[in-house]
């Protein structure tokens, strides 16, 4: 009787205290008078979760991205979910954050994520005594890190410099920024939000002290138009910066450049950091087929944030110091190079931007300026995005007067839903005698394969060869996942990150781009412009194999599909 | 910057692939089977996701043929064929089926076989035992299995030849593999017969063993490297002892030389490069100077040459062709270096046997339309499989070879008495 009474009691707090909120905000996640609750502005990993984060919490949502998702900072890095332990010598707060975020998006979010561990390994020119203030301040911000000899690390990851003297093993793993942004953003349609790509804020709708909305130029048509919504976050990285300038406010940040090399093939299995101060080059992530050392790290004014050079200098240092973490990196096939720029928040004077803090910065401009209606989500890691997005909406939510809790933290994002063939004990017998196209689309959609078709012979058929991207997933990608151009299917699929760079696939996605637009010459424009970005990321590292990859990829479609006349117009952007 | 010490993992060159995609147009398997991804997605492009994972291995890869054809017309050099059969070595899963385990130890069956050859060999050939062995060992029934020798050519030399070997003043070692040794000790004996004439010894390996490819092609990595080291043993000390090793299977000889390193992971150089073909060291000798060859006067033969594949990859037809091509009365014509679709004992096995035939049919077709004597080339597989799809007779150029020469006046001309 009294176990009854607790099970009555329990599901009534339960019911009042999560179902209650949720049927209620169910009811008023729609517009009124055309006005949102909530206009998000940057479609990067911060904006895509507060996206997600809100809509679950039956806000009404439009999130607005300039170009496309993951295009900035979010896309532009590691791809490493941290296991915290880089930052828990200089930054135990920060470390707290990713240990956290750590063990929670490998559930929430297990198809974007790779379970690799890590390696923290120390050289003979480093100081071993830094690796037991590592392992304490490690162990202080709950981290599990676990001090191994040379030889297990070398058993553990054959690629290891062999010379190393000491390491840690620590629970990194790689996360895919593009599938993580992709399953938030589909969540938050699934959940009501509306979303617009390649709409870019050219001003914001003011009345006296508050903002009442954006106003969106569309990359397209050029049309402007205007949208109210309650509260205005800006989740907008680094152009950020620029935003609260336009709406009146300063958040001073800081743009800290970093560059990236993306190698052929993974030739690590673990995650290789160096054991010591933070410094250049001193990161090798396998990354799905791939894997990639970096990052530099340079202050950058703000009129070259759009920009993402890559200089040689900058090559030399990533080759050098990666050699020193895997020395087969050194004749290991190099298939691009990227920069992105990090949004650090000014906290001291340090010209790098690696001492400021990682930390969190959730700004109400009402409190802080005295400008109503206006929200700054900035600072953090790609890996803590879910946080940020979880602060944002509290801070929403309370502008908004709402009582909705936040789930995101147990609930699975589409794709992480249930176990996928790959992973499961028992699914591994069909996973292997699928085709190639079938597997690679599990891989990087995980359960929401099954709204992938495979039913007609053609479906299996490559597109990218080097991915193992089919048809049946590009339809996907270009019907579900608001895929609209050659380099936003590239996001969605992994089109063209291979060894090819787009040599082989670019024709194919394009005339199934064009099939599905129904504009064959907009395709074919667009082929020109992808073929362009590809290049842009080999040049920097256009020597040997690249460079004759890059040189037939060129005689192809100049040669043969004579692109060289075909003047891009519609060239959107300078994209990336 | 300083060169690195390094272990470069992209083995097989399968990071030099520039995706132009030449190896699908000479891959044969591509031609006759959707179901095969074809040897850039299933060498270069499919091990960058099994470095990833292996599961992403993908088991339409049992299709390939390892005719290395895709590795002939690779212009970077990227063992592709290599990669593949590494590929499957490593993540086909299982125990082998009896069948495959008969078919690689090529040696041990063999040396069963020619004591009950005759019974065999009419078994064979006798409708419900293929029948029946096409139910219980998934051969095909419509395949004709090579025929087994009453007396091993290792027999026949040491009965008949081995005692006046020594007469000679140059010697050379002959790997005879299985095929000569059990199934076409004819081959053997010419080879002796056409060595002896010019004034060449012949040597045999006591401890020699199957070359391995059978193994290799089944994926059995670790019995092939217990023979490899064995016959690498044996090589060594001929090597050592100043003397060639030359077999008259092109495919013993590929493996001897490449298998062992690319796939084996054993450390041949040192031996490599005396290790040759038959026709290859016979061509060379006469091009140096080092033995003539006199030829009877009363031969005439018109011979269609069929480029097998492990000679092509070898590079080493052209040995074959010319030596064919120094016989007076003999006619040679060339066929197009195509693959019959036999491939060692890959067309044997049931599941393949479709396959197998239809990428030979255009080349069994052409043969036909030729009106030749005989079809010759230096593989005992694609013997059998012309032999078995065509009209024609296949022989060895070392068949051809011997009979063609005049065997006194050959001697005269090498101042032998």
């Amino acid at each position: 009787m009294p176990l009854l009474l607790v099970v009555v009691a329990v599901g009534g707090i339960f019911l009042v205290t999560e179902v209650l909120p949720w049927t209620l905000s169910r009811q008023t996640a729609v517009k009124r008078n055309g006005k949102y609750d909530v206009i998000i502005i940057g479609g990067g990993a911060t904006g895509a979760g507060t996206a997600r984060d809100c809509a679950l919490r039956g806000l009404s949502v439009l999130l607005v991205e300039r170009k496309d998702f993951a295009t900035g900072a979010t896309g532009r890095n590691h791809g490493l979910l941290h296991s915290g332990a880089r930052y828990a010598v200089t930054d135990r707060e920060s470390a707290a954050e990713c240990i956290g975020e750590n063990r929670i998006l490998r559930t929430i979010a297990r198809h974007c994520v790779e379970p690799t561990d890590g390696l923290f390994i120390s050289l003979p020119e480093d100081d071993l005594g830094y690796q037991t203030t590592f392992v304490e301040a490690c162990h202080r911000a709950g981290i599990l890190a676990e001090a191994i000899s040379p030889e297990e690390a070398r058993r553990l990851e054959p690629s290891v410099n062999p010379a190393l003297v000491g390491a840690v093993r620590v629970p990194d793993a790689a996360i895919d920024p593009f599938r993580l942004v992709s399953a938030n953003v589909l969540d938050a349609r699934l959940h009501g939000a509306e979303v617009l790509t390649y709409h870019e804020v050219v001003d914001f709708i003011r009345t006296g002290n508050c903002i009442e909305g954006v106003v969106l130029r569309d990359a397209s048509s050029g049309e402007l138009k205007r949208v109210e919504a309650k509260v205005t976050v800006n989740a907008g990285g680094i152009w950020g910066h620029l935003l609260a300038r336009k709406a009146g406010v300063e958040v001073g940040m800081i743009p800290a450049k970093g560059s990236l090399l993306v190698f052929g093939h993974r030739v690590n299995q673990m995650v290789i950091n160096r054991c010591r101060k933070p410094a250049d080059a001193d990161i090798l992530v396998p990354g799905d087929t791939i894997c990639l050392i970096g990052t530099t790290s340079d202050r950058i004014p703000f009129e070259d944030i759009d920009k993402n050079e890559v200089l040689s200098t900058e090559v030399d240092v990533l080759l050098r110091e990666g050699a020193k973490l895997a020395p087969s990196l050194a004749t290991t096939r190099i298939l691009r190079a990227y920069s992105g720029v990090r949004p650090l928040v000014a906290a001291d004077d340090d010209p790098t931007g690696r001492s400021v803090s990682r930390g969190i910065v959730c700004l109400d401009h009402a409190e802080r300026d005295g400008l109503e209606g206006f929200v700054t989500i900035t600072g953090g890691k790609l890996m803590t995005y879910r946080l940020m997005a979880e602060m944002a909406t509290d801070l929403i939510c309370r502008k908004l007067g709402r009582t909705a809790f936040c789930t995101t933290a147990t609930t699975p994002l589409p794709g992480s839903k249930s176990e996928s063939k790959r992973e499961s004990r028992r699914g591994r017998r069909e996973f292997i005698s699928m085709r190639a196209g079938e597997k690679g689309a599990e891989g990087r959609h995980g359960d929401r394969v099954e709204k992938i078709s495979f039913d007609k012979p053609t479906d299996a058929a490559l597109v990218c060869e080097c991915e193992q991207v089919s048809v049946a997933e590009i339809k996907y990608a270009i019907e579900s996942l608001d895929a609209t151009t050659l380099v936003d299917l590239k996001r969605r699929t992994r089109l063209g990150m291979g060894t090819c760079q787009g040599h082989i696939c670019a024709v194919r996605a394009a005339g199934l781009l064009g099939r599905a637009s129904g504009d064959s010459e907009g395709a074919l424009s667009d082929v020109a412009s992808f073929v362009n970005e590809r290049w842009r990321g080999v040049c920097p590292i256009a020597w040997g194999d690249s460079l004759v990859e890059a040189q037939f990829t060129q005689w192809f479609y100049e040669g043969v599909c004579g692109l060289g006349e075909i003047v891009d117009k519609k060239d959107r952007e300078e994209m990336i | 910057m300083k060169k690195q010490e390094s272990r470069n993992i992209s083995a097989g060159n399968f990071e030099q692939c520039t995706k132009c995609t030449i190896c699908t147009v000479y891959c044969p398997m591509l031609e006759v089977n959707p179901f095969y991804p074809g040897p850039k997605q299933a060498g270069a492009d499919g091990e960058r996701y099994r470095l990833k994972e292996p599961k992403y291995y993908d088991e339409a890869l049992r299709y390939c043929l390892n005719c290395k054809r895709c590795e002939v017309s690779c212009p970077s050099g990227v063992r592709i064929g290599d990669i593949i059969a590494l590929a499957r070595a490593k993540n086909s899963r299982g125990v082998p089926k009896l069948r495959d385990v008969l078919f690689a130890n090529t040696d041990l069956v063999g040396s069963v076989a020619t004591r009950v050859a005759p019974m065999l060999n009419r078994a064979l050939e006798s409708k419900p035992i293929r029948g029946a062995m096409d139910t219980l060992l998934a051969i095909d029934h419509r395949r004709i299995l090579p025929r087994y020798a009453e007396e091993k050519f290792t027999t026949w030399f040491a009965k008949n030849a081995l005692a006046e070997q020594s007469k000679y003043g140059r010697s050379v070692t002959y790997f005879h593999g299985c095929y000569a040794n059990y199934n076409d000790p004819q081959l053997g004996k010419d080879l002796v017969k056409v060595l002896n004439a010019v004034g060449f010894g012949v040597r045999l390996m006591e401890g020699e063993r199957c070359c391995g490819m059978t193994k290799i092609a089944s994926g059995m990595l670790s019995q092939a490297t217990a023979d490899a080291k064995r016959n690498l043993a044996e090589i060594r000390r001929e090597v050592g002892e100043g003397r060639r090793v030359i077999a008259t299977s092109s495919s013993c000889a590929f493996a001897l030389r490449d298998e062992y390193e690319h796939i084996l992971g054993l450390d041949n150089h040192d031996v490599r490069s005396s290790i040759s073909l038959a026709t290859r060291f016979i061509y060379r000798q006469m091009e140096r100077g080092n033995i003539k060859l006199a030829f009877r006067k009363d031969f005439k033969m018109r011979v269609a040459y069929h480029f097998a594949c492990h000679i092509e990859k070898l590079g080493w037809s052209i040995y074959s062709t010319s030596l064919l091509r120094m016989i007076e009365g003999l006619e040679l014509l060339l066929l197009p270096s195509q693959c019959c679709g036999m491939a060692g004992t890959y067309g044997l096995k049931r599941e393949n046997y479709n396959y197998s035939q239809a990428i030979g049919e255009s080349l069994f077709a052409h043969i036909e339309s030729l009106g030749v004597d005989c079809v010759a080339t230096d593989c005992e597989t694609c013997k059998g499989q012309i032999e078995m799809s065509t009209s024609v007779k296949v022989l060895h150029p070392i068949n051809i070879l011997a009979e063609a020469i005049d065997v006194e006046a050959t001697r005269k001309l090498n101042d032998l008495k």
